[in-house]
């Protein structure tokens, strides 16, 4: 009896030796060398996985700065400047600075200003409404408020108003990853630069129809009129498609546009009241 | 025992309330508003400026590559404006906007009602004619004929399928023309057939239209190749595939196109279309339209102009009913509900659906049963139900490999749902995705 027990062992034991033999011969045949940097990288990011930076989460961007060697290109959204000067420190290359960023949506038609002419009553996702039809309004650029972006937010950081039936950022959670940018199918969000105290400035439409067309459809609407782009002392104003944009990197943010524009189109977010109130300024409470 | 394809289908309730009417000409429209994009493929280039009097039959807009067609005036008068103007799904798409004044015809055509029987052409002549006259497939699909004439490298075709089976509910453009202009689609069949050189035709007609059957046997009696086939009635029996199946018995493989069982498949309007283009020089530019729904006063069959305003059509039928809860350009089954009065007749339009309020609106949506009655309802053997989550999940490999792709948006699964699921929306843009990416692999 206690032979068998001793054979089994020896055999067991034999075999186990050479399967260990095998197999360390194998893993140093087979081996790959990963760079030990990429798990320093992927431990310096955000951990967040959302894809802000273009790649498939965060082990693959830290493969990528580690295998370009130039981070030139390169920028996680989510960790920022600092999380970048850290990936640049591991790796001794230079990071990019970059402005913080935040989503902005560039729609204020609510219920109010921009009246339903039509009822959906299909799947109630954004992609699929505008695959089949232009939407509830008469506007055909505006938001279809079924919330793809909501869904899309890793971050909790967009929600609709049920009052206004558009999504709201909250700046505070907004990383700027660019999921909703994406998500959105009428292109309405877009990440513009975040200023101190989170004001904003900016065009609050995407019309590209003719004005009177546009006024029709949202008494919001931008109707391309230039009297923006005139005012603007820093030529941050651009009119394409009977459309104005304001580009946030050249911004001041002075308001001139803002009390020139004759529909309510450009808005402007947590400003302290004017010194002289106008009755125009309400449009400064609504959105954000 | 009549023939019908083999798997799925569902039987809507037929309500075919203008079948018993005449064809009628609609009066023509103030002014004409004629998308230069009506077919699939790429949209017409303009060819005329604002301030340009035109003709009726006139070329506007010009064939723009190799899946596209011409677009022609259908009305005469002074070109307005070359604009954006919304389609039936609300989007501004490019378009014609034409002021009538009278009616004056290019010359070339022949206006007379009388039978032009006889043909000489080749099989080249009539595909060249059928180009420049900008026929696309009448059924709703609107593929450039042109191109499904010409079979690809090393494909034969055997076998010409007249569609005449009109399985959308309500609808009767179709059967009206079969019944009206019967000597005309057996000329127009047999030019298809010498521009395919095939040997054989069949006209499939489902048995809910005794007359027209009866009537083309008649009239194809001294055509010993031409023959009629009386179908059981099922939707949608009028897929292509669903007809070639049949028909024939024959099944089209995944993703390929019907030539791969050698057969094509024209609707009886294209036939009618080709046999104008061929025998009466006739471009494409009026079409039947059924104006129809529960609380239509006169649903009726009209003969209208291209870039006609549906809301013309209405006028025409009794005017819009009160209780209209929807319009739907088509029919009940794949048509298009649509958000403006003022969208035009387009060569793809079969009718205008007035669905009363009550009707109107889908029931909410409910959780899954597994009862599968979708996936019994599915003439494509899909699983609808898993395509649809897959979509909602986005994940798109599995839809892929469920052969999302195969879906003919029929619209039976959500039909036939018990919890009224939006499964065709969500297959839809399934649909959509997948064929994002199978083009983006291959480029």
């Amino acid at each position: 009896m206690s032979i068998t027990i001793v054979y089994t062992v020896i055999t067991l034991s034999a075999i186990g030796t050479l399967s260990a033999v095998v197999l360390y011969f194998v893993a140093q045949k087979f081996k790959v060398y990963e760079d030990p940097r990429i798990d320093q990288v992927e431990a310096a990011l955000p951990g967040a996985n959302c894809g802000g930076c273009g790649h498939a989460g965060c082990r693959a961007f830290a493969e990528a700065c580690v295998k370009e060697n130039d981070l030139s290109n390169l920028f996680c959204p989510v960790g920022g400047n600092e999380c970048m000067s850290g990936v640049a420190g591991i790796l001794g290359l230079e990071a990019v600075k970059k402005d913080p960023r935040v989503a902005v949506v560039r729609c204020n038609g609510t219920c109010e200003y921009r009246p339903k002419t039509s009822n959906f009553d299909g799947a109630t996702t954004c992609a699929i409404a505008s695959s089949l039809y232009s939407g509830e309004t008469d506007c055909q650029y505006g938001c279809l408020g079924f919330g793809d972006c909501v869904v899309v937010c890793d971050f909790d950081a967009i929600h609709m108003n049920p009052v206004t039936g558009l999504p709201e950022v909250i700046d505070e959670k907004c990383v700027a990853c660019g999921a909703c940018v994406e998500a959105c199918p009428k292109m309405l969000i877009e990440l513009r630069k975040k200023f101190p105290k989170e004001r904003k400035i900016y065009v609050a439409c995407r019309n590209e129809d003719k004005g009177g067309q546009a006024r029709k459809a949202c008494q919001v609407a931008c109707i391309g009129c230039s009297k923006c782009e005139k005012e603007c002392a820093y030529d941050a104003i651009t009119i394409a498609n009977n459309l104005a944009f304001i580009d946030s990197d050249k911004c001041k943010l002075c308001r001139k546009c803002v009390s020139v524009c004759p529909t309510n189109a450009i808005i402007e977010v947590n400003f302290p009241p004017r010194k002289i109130q106008k009755e125009t300024t309400e449009s400064t409470t609504v959105n954000q | 025992m009549l023939k019908t394809f083999k798997i799925g289908g569902v039987h809507p309730a037929e309500n075919k309330f203008s079948s018993g009417r005449e064809i009628e000409a609609l009066a023509l429209p103030k002014t004409a508003f004629i998308p230069v994009g009506q077919h699939i493929g790429a949209p017409a280039a303009p060819v005329v400026k604002k301030g340009d009097k035109v003709k009726t039959g006139q070329v506007i807009a010009q064939s723009n590559g190799f899946v596209s067609v011409n677009i022609h005036s259908s009305v005469s008068g002074t070109v307005k404006k070359i604009d954006l103007i919304p389609d039936a799904s609300g989007y501004a798409k490019q378009g014609i906007v034409i002021d009538v004044e009278g009616d004056e015809w290019l010359e070339t055509i022949d206006r007379s009602e009388t039978l032009v029987n006889d043909f000489s052409f080749t099989g080249e002549e009539i595909i060249q004619k059928i180009k420049e006259a900008g026929i696309v497939g009448m059924g709703g699909a609107t593929f450039p004929t042109h191109v499904k004439l010409v079979p690809p490298k090393g494909m034969k075709a055997g076998l010409l399928i007249i569609n005449g089976v009109e399985c959308e509910p309500y609808l009767t453009s179709d059967h009206r023309l079969m019944l009206e202009k019967a000597d005309e689609i057996v000329v127009g069949t047999r030019l298809l057939m010498k521009a395919l050189n095939v040997e054989k035709a069949v006209i499939g007609i489902e048995n809910n239209k005794p007359d027209a059957i009866r009537l083309l046997k008649e009239k194809v009696a001294a055509y010993p190749a031409i023959s009629i086939t009386p179908l059981k009635v099922k939707y949608p029996q009028g897929g292509e595939k669903q007809l070639i199946k049949a028909v024939t018995g024959k099944e089209v493989p995944s993703g390929a196109l019907p030539i791969a069982v050698g057969c094509v498949v024209s609707n009886v309007g294209t036939a009618f279309a080709v046999y104008e283009a061929v025998q009466k020089n006739k471009p494409l530019f009026e079409r039947v339209v059924t104006v129809t729904g529960k609380s239509v006063k006169q649903p009726s069959n009209f003969k209208v102009r291209i870039g006609t305003p549906a809301s013309e059509l209405l006028e025409a039928a009794g005017g819009l009913p009160d209780d209209t809860g929807k319009i739907i350009s088509g029919g009940p089954m794949m048509g298009k509900a649509v958000t403006s009065l003022e969208i035009p007749v387009t060569k793809g339009t079969s009718g205008l659906l007035l669905v009363p309020g009550a009707e109107a609106r889908r029931d909410g949506r409910m959780a899954c049963i597994r009862c599968s009655r979708c996936v019994t309802a599915c003439p494509m053997g899909l699983e609808p139900y898993l395509l649809m989550t897959a979509s909602e999940k986005q994940i798109w490999e599995r839809a892929e490999k469920e052969k999302v792709m195969d879906c003919i948006e029929c619209g039976s699964c959500s039909y036939t749902c018990p919890s009224s699921r939006p499964l065709l929306d969500y297959i839809r843009l399934g649909k959509g995705k997948v064929g994002q990416i199978i083009r983006s692999r291959k480029n």
